[in-house]
């Protein structure tokens, strides 16, 4: 009696790393041969993508899955920073869709990618809840002390652009926050907590409604590239490929641009 | 870590168990150690990567002691204010009975196993400015928390309260009632009988919290980033600097978790002698 229990005080801890440890490997339930693992590692494609591309790629994802039947599109979606470090640190990615060339470039610098490919464009708006209580029209709004801004850290493609537009109109904002993504930007403008944010037009037409989108002429100067990558040590390189050539397809560009994101 | 008590309480707990079951099993020996190196190793793995050369200078940098000031004064704040709230708090658990007592017990410890973030959200529904209280608070007192160095003292104290109160609640649980009861034979009221037996009696249950609450406060990012934001000089606290610099400086990041670490060690293992020799 003793024995078979600390037998199994051995075997619990053990079971629990290898299921943890399969888990972590392929996402996919353990099949019955040892040489299913390349397969099942090749109808599974990672994709890690800016926060800003969640809705579009997503539906994109659906797509891809329908067209290749048994395949499935994992998606990452975060700060293209964050995501390029995860990328840079190991992280299994076969695709890579950054928010801004410089993010991309941490990526490429580091490891060998083909690609990349500015897939497309995204301009800032300004973001202010429904009712908008700061009666915010234009940029210069944005200047006054009263005004709560919320902004993107200068670390993040849609921060950095948010400099770039203030910069290009000569003005000076000091936001209440920096916020780690622009979605996180744009829930703070949804709980009202704000009254106006910088954000790409598509993540306002994203909100359907939640929140306004002003429209400003500095926006032009202002405006991010998104490259897309398939990088080299993908473990699901055709699949990577194929993927990378939806999102470069018309239709992939339908539903980007349906989305408020501009064609290169 | 804490070296002082080690080779009496291993030579004690060698002896024991020779005595009961000869070698200690392996079964029992070998997950300890893969559990302890499982625990272990990521920190020192922060302690190889560490930009050693260039650390003095980094940590000399601007952003960095301003983060670092702002950890230390908001961890002191929440603290301060857990132990205003958290001990009487506790005494009522632990002293008082009323209904829905278990329930009470058991919600103030929530916060303990509750996603941070989530506390964050939490937070900013009923405190933000166009929260249930919030909303109220800004009206009549012209007061909003979210984006504030307050609103990183309250993520941080509601996060943290827990600790502080589980740990006077034990320590009033282990406390001689007879000297309470002697008290208040002799005519105290029960408010002198708090502040003069009661308080000294489990003061180093209190202690024992509030740098436990202190050091969970220091650590806070979930709730903090969610509920106060992320500004330098004003919110943007060590944790907050740790994930920043993440995104684009690596080895920025690494220093700045060094620091935290270093704080954390320190204060756990000055904590450990405290837990074993109080009761």
């Amino acid at each position: 009696m003793f024995r078979r229990l600390s037998r199994w005080a051995v075997a619990a801890p053990v079971a629990l790393v290898i299921a943890g440890l399969s888990g972590c490997g392929s996402g996919e339930p353990a099949t019955s041969s040892a040489s299913t693992s390349a397969a099942a590692a090749a109808k599974e494609v990672n994709v890690f993508a800016a926060a800003s591309l969640t809705e579009t790629f997503t539906e994109l994802g659906r797509t891809f899955e329908t067209a290749h039947p048994g395949t499935t599109v994992k998606f990452n979606f975060g700060s293209s920073a964050t995501l390029a470090q995860q990328i840079v640190q190991g992280a299994p990615a076969d695709v890579f869709a950054a928010a801004s060339p410089a993010t991309m470039k941490t990526v490429t610098d580091a490891s060998p990618a083909s690609g990349p490919t500015t897939f497309v464009r995204n301009k800032l708006e300004i973001a202010v809840p429904k009712d908008n209580p700061a009666k915010v029209d234009e940029l210069k709004d944005l200047t006054d002390p009263k005004v709560k801004v919320a902004l993107c850290a200068e670390q993040v493609p849609c921060g950095a652009a948010a400099v770039k537009a203030l910069e290009a109109a000569g003005l000076k904002v000091t936001p209440v926050t920096l916020e780690q993504d622009v979605k996180a930007t744009l829930t703070k403008v949804e709980l009202g907590e704000v009254d106006a944010a910088l954000v790409y037009a598509t993540d306002v037409i994203a909100s359907a409604g939640k929140v306004q989108g002003i429209d400003f002429p500095e926006a032009d100067k202002a405006i991010n590239d998104y490259p897309i990558a398939t990088l080299s040590k993908a473990p699901a390189g055709d699949l990577a490929k194929q993927f990378a050539d939806l999102v470069l397809s018309q239709q992939g560009q339908d539903v980007l641009t349906r989305a408020g994101f501009q064609s290169p | 870590m804490s070296s002082s008590n080690d080779p009496d309480t291993s030579g004690a707990g060698a002896a024991a168990g020779r005595g009961v079951a000869g070698r200690p099993p392996w079964m029992l020996v070998l997950p300890a150690v893969a559990g302890l190196a499982f625990l272990v190793l990521p920190l020192a793995g922060l302690l190889v990567r560490a930009p050693w050369s260039t650390l003095l200078q980094r940590l000399a940098e601007p952003q960095v002691l301003e983060a670092l000031r702002l950890s230390l004064l908001c961890a002191t704040a929440a603290t301060a204010v857990c132990v205003l709230l958290g001990v009487p708090l506790a005494w009522l658990l632990a002293r008082v009975e009323f209904p829905g007592r278990r329930v009470a017990r058991a919600l103030v410890t929530v916060p303990l196993v509750l996603p941070p973030v989530v506390g964050g959200v939490a937070l900013l529904l009923v405190l933000g400015r166009r929260g249930l209280a919030g909303q109220w608070l800004e009206s009549a007192f012209g007061i909003t928390l979210p984006f504030t160095t307050a609103g990183v003292v309250v993520a941080e104290a509601f996060v943290a309260m827990p600790f502080l109160v589980i740990s006077v609640e034990g320590a009033l649980r282990g406390a001689d009632r007879r000297f309470e009861e002697a008290a208040a034979t002799l005519g105290a009221s029960r408010w002198t009988v708090f502040r003069r037996v009661t308080l000294p009696l489990v003061m180093p249950g209190v202690v024992a919290g509030a740098v436990l609450c202190w050091a969970r406060a220091l650590g806070e990012f979930g709730a903090t980033i969610t509920f106060a934001g992320n500004f330098p000089g004003t919110t943007r606290t060590m944790p907050l600097a740790v994930y920043l610099a993440l995104e684009t400086e690596p080895e920025a990041a690494v220093v700045l978790s060094l620091v935290l670490l270093t704080v954390s060690v320190v204060i756990l293992a000055c904590l450990r002698d405290r837990w074993v020799n109080s009761p």
